[in-house]
């Protein structure tokens, strides 16, 4: 059997430029991960740029295990490339085998014994964060919402201030040395959904049939995206996630508003009517109305937010008569009607919904 | 150079493996633990958590005399082997034949329990989640019996055309072990249903 | 002598009419056929598998494109996903098994042929089963289609309520088929290394491709099982008023993840342990040195068996365990790193003090060890379970999983191609070629899963067929997307140089790469009966022992 002197001698200077493409690679990720920027002016929902105490905590600890972990790979990478070179077939090598060496007991001891301890080290730097997150007794002074995940919308409701939203949710900034935390009680009302605003925190599930908790305590005003993590059905993808963090003033000032029942102005009372009168009210309410329905976002306050569909379109006059006549034009597969109202009918819907603000 | 032969003086027959048949139907037998594994903890998870509708304590009456037969009929088919194996086929053919039967009675037992429990108590597969963990568990068991049985009979009609002879002891000892296999898997049913899950 | 010169190919005689080889072949109860069955099935489900995958990738190259409507997206991932799993990797695993044990452990066939006739055309029925659903299956818009509600088919979702018609019936009745498959073959494995083994061959000497194959058809019979089971029960629900899962009975969504889990990490080992048995017998015939640690190897491949049969619900970290289970979980995964960086070394000491060809084989397994690193290394990251809750069920997952099963295990795969391609058809695969599928490979694989852990730190969740653009994902999904197209040329390629060579490569003999294991003692491909002399072995190197009569393994061991 020949060998090729040529092959031989390309193969491993290509192992070795891979391995430098590579390490380069790295340093341009890791360059781009640290840029951090202000909250609401980028909206990229960095992991790596936490504004609230846990993502912060699962941030120091990512930096953690990414620091073991990437001296792990630098010292296997250099050795496997040391190991390449060193050791590959040279056409001046002697035509006997090398000597068959079939292990060796201290070797194997030491590559044993020192991941045993790397792997102690990450366990417990793991466990002190979970209980962190997890454990943390809970203070007196919170903002307690809960969280009901629907195909394909969320549902928001503040039981001791009486407000019930959907879609955007607004939770007070919290001071650190006076820490005014939201915990969000979680549920679901159909399949399975995971609430995810990675700079706030890490997620959790939304299951049917079972509560979970979660809590977070935004650092800074702003607005935080996110979105459902977890497949829920034809519209999994656009099951949008704001989160407006207000300050204190400004909290007070929107749940005051939100906790108003709807204002009866005449002007719009003919699109009141076809409100009324057509299937909205099955699935829809509108505070101070005869309109109950459960099944679909309460549309009491719809104009306070900015966008329908749960993030899918701008909430917009002409967006929302394209989400009335033809959902699927927006958000193909959601669980809203076409309504199939006439022109007029439905120009004078538009105009009551737009002053539900 | 076709044998890799290295002059060792090895006694001839000093090489026995395992008899495969054997090591099949252990692995059959691994498998479907594992299957029946996961229906015991579906019903212990579900156990007192049904919403509505009877519940165990209400409607189950613990089949002893069924069991009975049931596990007897380990004892009558491990004698049944023992007999075939020094070549007594009348003997095997007889206990052989009682083992189909113990095993029919139970499968009667079970029938004759699921029509009382449907007909007059209105407990069904979809009554709750007692209904379902109940039916699906005894149910899997109940159709691992009637599996062996059909294949114990096939046994049975090869036994009175003459052709099961102490040479087909071994493969006959297979069968045997999954008849082991499906008595051991009631005591467990029986415990988790009518021992622990009341 | 004898084994070579008696080896004719049926397709060497004159005249013989092709209905009658196909019908040999659809008949065949010889294990090496079986092997190249189940290989060549798997072959065709990656490509239909890359297609899927190469949809799904144009679709995401651009934020709120309309390549493809949502549902035909999410029928896309959900087929990809269990085309990928349950009709390319496990059949091909378990055809390497097939065709390589018998002649590992020198027996002339597989301990139960009949079985492994019957399990091959089980998984063969059970996937053209899961791709009529195309045709057949009703969804909840009408014509037929196919599933969609991911691999992993999360209840309630797959309930009656959120899934009418039978798409999802296909997916459980083909899934659950096809494990019926892999048990018996899995069966038939440890009862072929138990009971077949030929004289001297004691489970202490025999390749670690037996030993390891041993170890994962272990794990099938106990981790495939649960999935059967699960699906039983899901088809209890969904078709006599079960209510397993059903939460609006006071069933628990959770418990369905639970029985998936134990299934699918476990499953996850099932594919990789083959690959590292693959890697196993390249790596030292390829430095010319034996394996480094053989016990060493085989302890802790029963280790991260057993180990893994423990980690499950590291899937499940955000469904809102407690903190005790959920440092439990933590504890456990890390763990497992421990026997699989044991191993990683042994392959670096089997290569030390060695001379290393870079042969297309090699390469692979030389690729696969750096790729191998970093995916268990990103599996660390996700095991830490703070960590997790930020990126499961992102990309960064999507891209750690792909790392370990495109990275790891299919490069291993293409490795044992070129390996033993030779030795099944008695011709070698053109070397050129083969490092052209190679190099391509590997620059495609890069740019699309390097660049795809990024769009997950940046919030990107997995199975959404649309984003919002400006959230820092666009580009990155562009360079993902390059990246499939890349790869399938190097399949292409690929498939080309197996057709090409199987006419027209060059003759390859016994033993063309002076390997060491009892397969290559016998003609190029192997007689049917395998060895007209069942073979004595008294080292795990018999050939090794018989070139070297003045320094045999056997004096060592």
């Amino acid at each position: 059997m020949r060998l090729n002197l040529r092959g031989v001698k390309r193969e491993g200077f290509g192992r070795r430029a891979a391995g430098i493409l590579l390490l380069v690679f790295g340093l341009m990720l890791a360059a781009r991960l640290c840029a951090a920027s202000a909250p609401g002016e980028n909206p990229v929902p960095n992991i790596f740029e936490p504004y609230s105490t846990p993502a912060d905590a699962i941030f120091h600890l990512s930096r953690f295990v990414l620091t073991i972990t990437g001296m792990i790979f630098l010292v296997v990478f250099v050795l496997l490339v040391y190991v390449l070179v060193k050791f590959r077939a040279r056409t001046t090598d002697s035509p006997h085998e090398p000597a068959q060496v079939y292990g060796s007991t201290q070797i194997e001891l030491a590559w044993t014994v020192i991941p045993i301890l790397i792997v102690v080290v990450l366990f417990l730097a793991t466990t002190r964060v979970i209980r962190a997150i997890q454990d943390a007794p809970k203070p007196t002074n919170v903002v307690e919402v809960i969280a009901i995940g629907h195909q394909f919308w969320w549902e928001f409701r503040y039981p001791e201030l009486g407000i019930v939203t959907a879609n955007e949710l607004h939770i007070p900034v919290s001071d650190p040395a006076n820490p005014t935390p939201t915990y969000l009680k979680l549920l679901s009302a159909d399949t399975d959904h995971s609430f995810w605003v990675p700079q706030l925190a890490g997620k959790t599930d939304l299951i049917p049939n079972r509560v979970n908790t979660m809590w977070m305590d935004p650092h800074r005003t702003g607005t935080f995206l996110g979105q459902c993590a977890q497949y829920c059905g034809t519209q999994h993808a656009k099951m949008l996630l704001q989160v407006r963090v207000d300050s204190r003033a400004d909290f007070e000032a929107w749940a005051n508003a939100q906790k108003q029942p709807a204002k009866n102005e005449e002007t719009v009372s003919a699109g009141r009517r076809v409100f009324e009168t057509t299937a909205c009210v099955n699935c829809h309410a509108v505070a101070g109305t005869a309109a109950t329905g459960r099944f679909g976002p309460d549309l009491t306050h719809m104009m306070s937010r900015s966008t329908i569909a749960a993030g899918a379109a701008e909430n917009t006059a002409e967006n929302l008569g394209m989400w009335i006549q033809d959902p699927d034009m927006i958000k193909p597969g959601s669980l809203m009607p076409a309504m199939k109202l006439s022109d007029s009918d439905l120009d004078a819907l538009v105009r009551y919904l737009e002053t539900l603000r | 150079m076709s044998a890799i032969t290295t002059p060792l003086a090895q006694t001839p027959g000093a090489w026995r493996l395992p008899y495969r048949g054997k090591v099949g139907m252990a692995c059959l037998i691994i498998a479907e633990s594992a299957i029946f594994t996961i229906f015991v903890v579906a019903y212990l998870f579900y156990a007192g958590k049904s919403m509505t509708g009877p519940t165990p304590r209400e409607v189950l009456e613990t089949p002893i005399f069924f069991t009975i037969c049931l596990l007897s009929s380990s004892l009558t088919i491990h004698f049944a082997e023992k007999f075939l194996e020094r070549g007594g086929r009348g003997a095997f053919l007889g206990l052989w034949f009682l083992t189909i039967l113990l095993g029919g009675l139970f499968l009667f037992g079970t029938g004759r329990e699921w029509h009382r429990l449907i007909y007059e108590h209105g407990l069904t597969i979809s009554t709750n989640l007692f209904g379902t963990t109940y039916y699906s568990l005894v149910g899997l068991h109940a159709f691992h019996v009637t599996v062996g049985l059909i294949m114990l009979s096939i046994v049975f009609l090869f036994g009175l055309a003459g052709r099961v002879g102490s040479e087909q002891s071994a493969r006959v000892g297979v069968l045997s072990m999954y008849w082991h296999f499906v008595d051991a898997v009631w005591v467990v049913v029986f415990t988790v249903v009518y021992i622990l899950g009341r | 002598m004898s084994s070579d010169a008696i080896a004719i190919r049926a397709a060497e005689i004159e005249g013989r009419p092709w209905v009658e080889t196909l019908h040999d072949w659809i008949t065949t109860v010889d294990h090496k056929r079986l092997g190249i069955l189940y290989i060549l099935f798997s072959l065709l489900f990656l490509v239909i598998g890359g297609i899927e995958a190469t949809i799904m990738r144009v679709q995401l190259m651009r934020p709120h494109s309309d390549f493809v409507p949502p549902q035909v997206f999410n029928r896309m991932f959900t087929m990809h996903g269990t085309t990928m799993i349950f009709f390319v990797a496990m059949p091909i695993v378990f055809g390497f098994a097939n065709y390589l044990v018998p002649l590992m452990v020198g027996a002339r066939d597989m301990a139960f042929p009949r079985l492994n006739a019957f399990s091959f055309w089980l998984t063969a029925f059970s996937g053209i089963l899961l791709y009529f659903s195309f045709v057949g299956g009703s969804g909840l818009y009408g014509a037929g289609n196919a599933p969609d509600v991911g691999w992993w088919a999360y209840a309630p979702l797959t309930s009656r309520a959120f899934s009418p018609g039978h798409s999802s019936d296909y997916w459980t009745v083909a899934v659950l088929v096809s494990g019926f498959g892999s048990i018996g073959t899995a069966t038939n494995i440890i009862a072929t290394i138990f009971s077949m083994r030929c004289p001297g061959m004691t489970l202490g000497r025999m390749p670690l491709m037996a030993w390891l194959s041993l170890v994962m058809s272990g794990l099938v019979l106990i981790t495939i099982t649960p999935l059967s089971a699960a699906q039983i029960m899901l088809l209890v629900d969904r078709y006599l008023g079960g209510h397993f899962f059903d939460t609006q009975a006071g069933g628990s969504a959770a418990l369905w993840m639970h029985f998936f889990w134990i299934f699918g990490h476990p499953e996850v080992y099932i594919l990789v342990i083959p690959a590292f048995a693959i890697a196993s017998e390249i790596i030292p015939v390829f430095s010319r040195k034996p394996i480094f640690g053989y016990p060493i190897m085989v302890a802790a491949t029963v280790c991260i068996g057993f180990i893994s049969m423990s980690v499950w619900a590291h899937h499940m970290f955000t469904i809102g365990m407690n903190s005790t289970a959920n440092t439990f979980f933590v504890l456990t995964t890390m763990a497992i790193s421990v026997p699989t960086g044991i191993k990683i070394f042994n392959w670096i000491g089997t290569m030390w003090g060695g001379k290393i060809q870079f042969k297309t084989p090699m390469l692979f397994c030389i690729a696969f060890l750096f790729q191998f690193l970093i995916a268990g290394l990103t599996g660390i990251m996700l095991g830490a379970a703070p960590f997790n809750w930020q990126l499961s069920g992102s990309y960064f997952v999507v891209a750690h999983f792909h790392y370990v099963i495109v990275g790891a295990i299919l490069f291993c795969i293409f490795g044992g191609f070129y390996y033993w391609f030779p030795k099944a058809t008695g011709r070698m695969l053109d070397e050129r070629l083969g490092k052209l599928h190679f190099w391509l490979f590997v620059i495609g694989f890069h740019l699309t899963f390097d660049a795809m852990h990024i769009p997950g730190l940046l919030g990107m969740p997995r199975r959404i067929y649309t984003y919002e653009p400006g959230r820092g994902w666009d580009t990155w999904n562009v360079i993902v997307t390059i990246g499939t197209f890349i790869q399938g040329i190097a399949t292409l390629i690929f498939v080309a140089n197996l057709i090409f060579s199987y006419f027209k490569g060059p003759k390859a003999g016994n033993d063309p790469w002076d390997a060491w294991t009892l397969e290559w003692s016998v003609s190029s491909p192997p007689p049917a009966y395998n060895f007209a002399t069942i073979p004595t072995v008294a080292s795990r190197r018999p050939l090794w022992d018989k070139k070297h009569p003045e320094d045999p393994d056997s004096r060592y061991e």
